[in-house]
């Protein structure tokens, strides 16, 4: 930000479409790709005289979401209509959930970018169904009912993000935590998830909240850290100049990279919330949150923890290798195979992910079986081969899809360990070297690194190095 | 003459039927002979289904000769034209609608096309049943049997004037704040309207969520059980209606009413009411009485607070529900440059003005700053309305009171101040308010020959108590109603 | 005499809401009728209610739910055939201004 006087105070609202077969109060399929009105059915296209039943899965996934974010799970919320008028908008309001929504509260935790992990509160989760999709033609536009019904989770921070970077983290945080409980695929790109961003702002310091305006339907990371950093310049342009700010909603724009006001103010504010009279409340029992509780995955969090604790990784490490799903699995079933986890760490987080930064595929066909790579490194652990036969070993299994076994063996990379024949190794480059072997036994401890080399080189590089460093050391002494 | 096969009663015709005495065909083809004879002064109907009756009707007489058929196997039915019913054109007494024609049937269609029973034709209703004389039809006005000059009733004057004037043996229709009981008090026919959540809502067309019921009419107690028997229980797809058993109603129809306490609401008696009216509900009470059973005075304190706060909670709702009808999906569309003139013209041109008025009543009572005021009010009143009976049946099985004030009225004498025609509603509604069934049976008629009902309420899912005393005084032929003259 | 429960003005407002193009006649009929409306149910405001819970469901308790379970398959054109205009597959409105 451009200007200390002033901080910005965002808020997030997250819309996340749920991964379930079918949509949230029909037996349409929700899932996309679809041609046009297709997965439609007289419920989802409002016909006259039909009513919405529940999908059961879309309570289960809202509470593992709860659970994860820390959130008061309600065990009675209720449904709402929320009426506006709009095309794509088939009953002329939206099934959402008013002021009893099914999660209240909770904490997004971020990790730490330095200093203590932040906590971003939130004020509430809850359930409403999509609408359809408008395309727009040359004179006309066209109206699409797929989308209409399937069911989202609308997540609602409490205005606690105070940067750019922070609502990244917090974005990709939440998602972390939706496709670890299964709730969401989390591709932002596919409209899995949309954000609404609050931006106001205020001279730093102060206590109350500022004007603020909404940017709306951001899907992706990059906008929502450009449309937060242009508005609050805008914002404080603003104040600064005097002015005031009009709460507006706004949407940004990625040709021009700024925000302007929605031109349509269709949206009449009084939305006319009242309780669905077609669906009864939602109770949800305290077994029922118990026995979901049994079955919640690690979530990132935890992960981070556990990882840094148990397996003694640095925040930058944990970052790292839990920066991507494909990584973190990776080396979850490399740690699966024994291997000690920070040579695990280390090796996934160089080998493995310079051969996909390299190959330009997916880590699954750049890199091997990560079965297969344990194995390698045990191997190095049980000290059958050398690190740097490891790396050429590995290398050559990213292209040849062999086991390690096998390519150790082809490659012939055996570490040798057996001290009969280090021992003669290492009598040879004495007896060869008999001038520096006396220059060594008069002072000079720096020959100790070539003669340590020339055995190396002596046995074509597969000397165990511990054992010859033992053996040529009592060698060397005498 | 033809035979008049359409003037037995379901129970006549299903014992011949059965017997191979009749066929369906024969039965059918005499309804849809009395509908092409009275239909241009009734317009009780307004699709009149007479190809796909008689394809129903071979259809019936195959199974029935089977010797395998279910009850209704057969029997020509009357439908409320708010009963989606596939492949058929459903208007809801409404421009509004087009000619949408749904790809799908109500769940109530489903069950009575299982049944065996034949659909004759789409009867006449208030548009989107919103009103107490199906005046407010699209289509005109349907006319009462008995005086031609009289309303029959609404919202589902169409289904009861079908049944009173033998176009069809039953009808179904639909309740709101009175709209089976009110007809069938004015027309002359047994109406009921189940306890809410009795029956599935699915494919009716919704006015007032909280307070729809689907109801049966037809000429005797036990018909409308029948009727009722095919119709009521579970349905998944519709998440407000009720998975309790259905019990056996003609099982409960024993004749018996000794020991039965008669609650009678002092409420329910009011000045101004018509002294025919109150005369015939009170010589019922006392036959009923003379048959072993017992009146006990109850009150239902808040009864004069109920037509308010309906017509704050169903206009709220309706509000809602009718927000789909925008000339996008199906049924009108106005001429329009963008989407606003759309929607304002669509439903301008589509909507008629009683639809209308309860729209604007209803979008004000949620609106920003009244919610509280007005629709929370009526819900808070709805409570007291239902506290009033649980308190009152506590002490008798069943209440007894007149459908209302006075019997049908001339067309045209309260469409002028809806706030009167509103006023129709005042002994029914209560009944919706709280949810609890209700039927009308013919008890009288007043000097004129214009038919008065005898309202009887009961507990929730007391279905069995009210069809049992109705039936019983029915039987007891305390008043034989007389056929209209068309 | 009903006093002016509602402005002309505010009908204008609901009518809006409503999405109900009103000629000025029947705005006009309906100030009167909504006046009428209005005064009327104020004699709710007679009974004390501020302890008793709104009543918003009259059926039972519980949640009913539905497995989820694609049971509904394509049928295009069944959910068009109603359709007042249509492209292809698409529904047909005037073009919406974002």
């Amino acid at each position: 930000m451009n200007n200390d006087a002033y901080e910005m105070v965002i808020g997030l609202e997250v819309h996340a479409h749920m991964l379930t077969r079918s949509k949230l109060f029909c037996g349409c399929a929700a899932d996309f790709g679809a041609p046009p009105n297709h997965n439609v059915c007289p419920v989802c296209m409002a016909m006259p005289g039909v009513l919405p039943v529940l999908n059961r899965r879309v309570v289960d996934l809202a509470i593992r979401t709860g659970l994860a974010a820390h959130s008061k799970i309600e065990p009675h919320s209720v449904f709402a209509r929320k009426s506006y008028f709009y095309p794509d908008l088939p009953k002329g309001y939206q099934i959402s959930q008013y002021d009893q929504p099914l999660c209240r509260g909770g904490y997004i935790e971020l990790p730490a970018r330095q200093g203590e992990p932040r906590r971003i509160r939130l004020v509430r989760i809850h359930l409403e169904e999509d609408a359809g999709k408008n395309i727009h033609a040359d004179s006309a536009s066209l109206v699409d009912f797929n989308r209409s019904g399937v069911p989202l989770m609308e997540i609602v921070s409490e205005p606690d993000i105070r940067s750019p970077e922070e609502a990244v983290d917090y974005l990709r945080e939440l998602r972390g935590i939706l496709v670890a409980v299964g709730a969401s695929d989390g591709k932002m790109e596919e409209g899995s998830l949309r954000c609404d961003v609050n931006v106001s702002v205020r001279t730093r310091g102060a206590t109350e909240l500022g004007a603020r305006t909404e940017i709306k339907n951001l899907n992706s990371f990059r906008f929502v850290e450009k449309a937060i950093v242009y508005e609050a310049n805008r914002q404080i342009e603003e104040v600064g100049a005097g002015r005031r700010i009009a709460q507006e909603t706004l949407l940004w724009d990625p040709e021009r990279e700024v925000t302007r006001p929605m031109r349509s103010k269709e949206f009449a504010n009084d939305y006319r919330y009242f309780p669905e009279p077609d669906l009864p409340p939602l109770i949800v029992p305290p077994d029922l949150v118990e026995s979901i509780g049994t079955t919640m995955p690690e979530l990132p969090a935890y992960k981070r923890e556990k990882y840094a604790k148990d397996f003694g990784l640095t925040p930058y490490e944990v970052g790292v290798l839990l920066g991507r799903d494909d990584l973190g699995d990776y080396f979850t079933q490399v740690l699966a195979m024994g291997v000690n986890a920070k040579s695990a760490a280390n090796w996934v987080m160089t080998e493995v992910l310079r051969a996909a930064n390299e190959s330009g595929k997916p880590l699954a066909q750049a890199a091997p079986e990560p079965q297969e790579t344990g194995a390698l490194l045990k191997m190095v652990e049980e000290s059958q081969i050398s690190l740097n036969a490891a790396k050429n070993a590995f290398a050559a299994m990213c292209g040849s899809r062999k086991g390690a076994a096998a390519t150790v063996a082809e490659l012939g990379l055996a570490q040798v360990s057996d001290e009969a024949a280090i021992a003669g190794a290492c009598d040879r480059v004495l007896a060869a070297e008999s001038a520096k072997l006396a220059e060594y036994r008069a002072g000079r401890d720096k020959l100790y690194g070539f003669f340590v080399g020339a055995v190396m080189k002596a046995m074509g590089g597969k000397g165990n190095p511990k054992v010859v460093n033992e053996v040529l050391r009592r060698k060397l002494a005498g | 003459m033809g035979s008049e096969l359409n003037r037995l009663t379901i129970t006549e015709a299903r014992e011949r039927l059965r017997r191979r005495e009749i066929t369906s065909r024969e039965l059918t083809r005499d309804c849809l002979a009395r509908i092409a004879a009275v239909e241009p002064r009734l317009n009780a109907f307004i699709t009149v289904c007479e190809a796909e009756a008689l394809a129903q009707a071979d259809d019936a007489d195959r199974r029935l000769a089977t010797g395998d058929a279910p009850d209704l196997c057969g029997i020509p039915l009357g439908i409320k034209d708010i009963y989606c019913t596939r492949g058929v054109r459903t208007t809801c007494a409404s421009k509004i609608l087009g000619d949408f024609t749904p790809p799908f049937d109500a769940t109530v269609i489903e069950k009575l096309r299982a049944a065996g029973a034949v659909f004759v034709g789409k009867a006449n209703m208030d548009e989107f049943a919103m009103g107490s004389s199906t005046e407010n039809s699209a289509f005109g006005p349907t006319r009462n049997p008995h005086d031609l000059e009289r309303v029959a009733g609404g919202s589902s004057g169409g289904s009861a004037a079908a049944v009173a004037a033998d176009e069809c043996l039953a009808a179904l229709g639909t309740d709101t704040g009175g709209s089976i009981r009110l007809p069938a008090s004015f027309c002359g026919v047994v109406g009921i309207k189940p306890t809410y959540s009795r029956v599935s809502r699915y494919g009716v067309i919704a006015y007032a969520s909280s307070l729809d019921q689907v109801g049966p009419f037809a000429h005797t107690v036990r018909d409308v059980a029948a009727v009722l028997q095919a119709v009521a229980g579970a349905d998944p797809r519709d998440s407000t209606c009720s998975a309790r058993p259905v019990p056996d109603y003609e099982r409960a129809l024993t004749g018996e009413v000794r020991g039965m306490r008669i609650g009678v609401p002092k409420e329910y008696f009011v000045e101004g009411m018509d002294a025919a009216v109150e005369m015939a509900v009170r010589n019922s009470l006392k036959q009923l009485e003379s048959m072993g059973a017992r009146t006990v005075e109850i009150s239902l304190p808040h009864t004069g607070y109920a037509v308010a706060a309906y017509y704050l909670i169903a206009t709220a709702e309706a509000s809602a529900n009718l927000a789909r009808y925008d000339g996008v999906r199906y049924g009108l569309r106005a001429v329009a440059d963008n989407n606003i003139e759309l929607y304002n013209r669509t439903r301008a041109q589509g909507f008629g003005a009683e639809v209308k008025r309860r729209i604007m009543l209803g979008t004000f009572a949620l609106s920003a700053g009244y919610y509280d005021a007005y629709y929370m009010k009526g819900q808070k009143v709805r409570t007291l309305i239902r506290r009033d009976f649980e308190r009152a049946f506590e002490g008798c099985d069943l209440i007894a009171a007149p459908v209302a004030p006075a019997t049908a009225f001339r067309l045209g004498e309260k469409t002028d101040d809806p706030l009167k025609m509103y006023l129709s509603d005042i002994f029914t509604i209560s009944v919706n308010l709280a949810g609890l069934p209700g039927m009308s049976v013919p008890c009288g008629a007043d000097a004129r020959g214009m038919p008065i009902g005898l309202q009887l309420i009961g507990p929730p899912f007391g279905e069995e108590a009210i069809l049992r005393a109705g039936d019983a005084w029915e039987r007891s032929g305390g008043f034989v109603p007389r056929a209209p003259r068309l | 005499m009903a006093q002016e429960k509602i402005s002309l003005e505010q009908v204008r407002h609901v009518a809006r809401l409503a999405r109900l193009e009103l000629a000025p006649a029947e705005e006009q009929r309906l100030q009167v009728e909504m006046s009428e409306m209005l005064g009327y149910v104020d004699k709710l405001n007679e009974l004390d209610t501020d302890a008793v819970e709104p009543t918003t469901q009259v059926g039972e308790s519980g949640t009913p739910v539905r497995e989820d379970e694609v049971t509904n398959h394509p049928a295009a054109d069944a959910m068009l055939a109603n359709a007042p205009a249509r492209e292809g597959f698409f529904f047909k409105v005037p073009k919406i201004i974002e």
